[in-house]
């Protein structure tokens, strides 16, 4: 058993090309997963009785169904429909979808949280639906759910290591694969736990402060 | 579309399957809430050592992804003198391990909201630490926790489908081989994607009525 950093050093290109990969993957993702989770959270809140009941029942579909197998039915079970997507562009689509329940779930909290009252005050004043969404809702909820999307986000970074079973050549797959291919497996998944550590503790760390700044922002 | 026959004919495959599949996942959370308990009265000790030691266990496990815990554990058992490990051990392994972190977390909020008169009390009665954690502190912090820690295990049986990669064969892994030996793919994993619904809505609804109850009892 030795223990030779060499190469990492070796491969560093390739390993920084996966880095990319992964942080590609993640933001990508979350970024449509946090729009479609807003879309469904909307339709829950203004659409009809039946509308919101076929949302709650894919939201639980969704929620019940683990990320692995909802990737195998897009990436695998796709092509049965001509729905045919490369690896990253699977991976990137599965990771919004998965997430944009979870996120609906989130706004649909936040939306909750903001008094009714205001909301009268705001029809009252002549605001229309969609005004009183983007300039009365959004911006009060949006310092309740900071933590809850900060958090669903690090969820997102860890899933992004699932996307290696279907090939995306993402940090996972990258350094498991020069792992056994030079047979270095300490060194490469040393690297690698320490990446994905370095991306949750980043990630929480910047949401702390945002919610920091947000706090004093409010208190003004 | 649908082919009822080979829907069928794998039921029986799958059956098996869904039994692996939460016998490890059940495994993994039973050993998982022992961690649990270990870790978080760690974290609530006096001693900064077995603090930050509790904390940093919680940091690790929670900040790496399940996929390459059992990839650490499948490929540095054998260099450490765990050789052939068997799948199952080792996915039960990682499960725990992971879990225990997690349900660390829920349980120690549960046991930081018991105040602290109680543990005083039973320690001037004579009883001694563990048995004041065991007896006195862990019921109520598990009866507290009770919602989060079945959402915990709805999220545990649905990372369990990762153990598929180490070799187990559990739903995902019977699954892929069905699909890969017909190319029904999508009805497979659709099949597939309804059999952990069919454990996890009502397992997820069950802890809502648990919280609903919870709150009610509170108010």
């Amino acid at each position: 058993m030795t223990f030779d950093l060499s190469i990492i050093t070796a491969n560093a290109g390739a390993i920084w090309n996966a880095f990319l990969v992964t942080i590609y993957t993640w933001l990508a993702g979350s970024v449509l997963g946090l729009m479609a989770g807003l879309l469904i959270a909307a339709l829950m809140l203004f659409g009809g009785r039946p509308l919101q009941l076929l949302l709650r029942v894919f939201i639980e579909l969704v929620r019940g169904t683990p990320f692995l197998v909802i990737l195998f039915l897009v990436y695998y079970g796709g092509p049965s429909f001509g729905l045919r997507l490369g690896a990253m562009t699977a991976g990137v689509l599965c990771i919004a979808f998965y997430s944009s329940v979870y996120f609906a779930e989130i706004f649909r909290s936040g939306f909750a949280a903001v008094p009714r009252g205001q909301l009268e005050a705001g029809e009252c004043l002549g605001l229309g639906r969609l005004q009183l969404l983007w300039r009365v809702q959004l911006p009060q909820m949006l310092v309740l759910i900071l933590p809850a999307i900060v958090n669903m986000l690090t969820i997102l970074c860890k899933e992004t290591a699932v996307l290696s079973i279907i090939t995306v050549p993402e940090l996972t797959a990258v350094l498991t694969g020069i792992g056994t291919r030079t047979f270095t497996f300490i060194e490469t998944l040393l690297v690698l736990c320490i990446a994905y550590l370095l991306l949750i503790e980043i990630t929480s760390r910047a949401g702390r402060w945002l919610e920091h700044r947000v706090g004093i922002y409010l208190q003004r | 579309m649908f082919d009822w026959p080979t829907f069928l004919f794998s039921l029986p495959l799958l059956g098996k399957a869904l039994l692996i599949t939460l016998q490890t996942s059940l495994l993994g959370n039973a050993f998982g809430f022992v961690i649990a308990i270990l870790i978080s009265s760690m974290q609530l000790a006096k001693m900064p050592l077995l603090r930050r030691l509790g904390g940093s266990y919680i940091f690790i496990f929670r900040g790496v992804p399940l996929l390459v815990q059992l990839l650490v554990i499948y490929y540095l058992a054998p260099m450490f003198g765990l050789p052939n490990l068997s799948p199952m051990v080792a996915a039960v392994m990682a499960l725990s391990l992971c879990s225990g972190a997690y349900i660390a977390e829920i349980l120690r909020g549960g046991l930081m909201a018991i105040p602290s008169g109680q543990s005083e009390a039973a320690h001037l009665l004579g009883m001694s630490r563990p048995a004041i954690l065991l007896r006195i502190e862990l019921p109520q912090a598990v009866q507290s926790t009770l919602p989060s820690l079945v959402n915990e295990l709805v999220l545990l049986i649905k990372a369990s489908a990762l153990v598929s990669v180490v070799g187990l064969a559990d739903l995902t892994r019977v699954a892929q081989n069905l699909a890969s030996s017909d190319y029904l793919f999508f009805q497979h994993y659709l099949v597939l994607a309804g059999i952990y619904c069919l454990i996890n809505i009502p397992l997820t609804m069950f802890g809502r009525r648990l919280e609903r109850h919870l709150e009610r009892s509170l108010a």
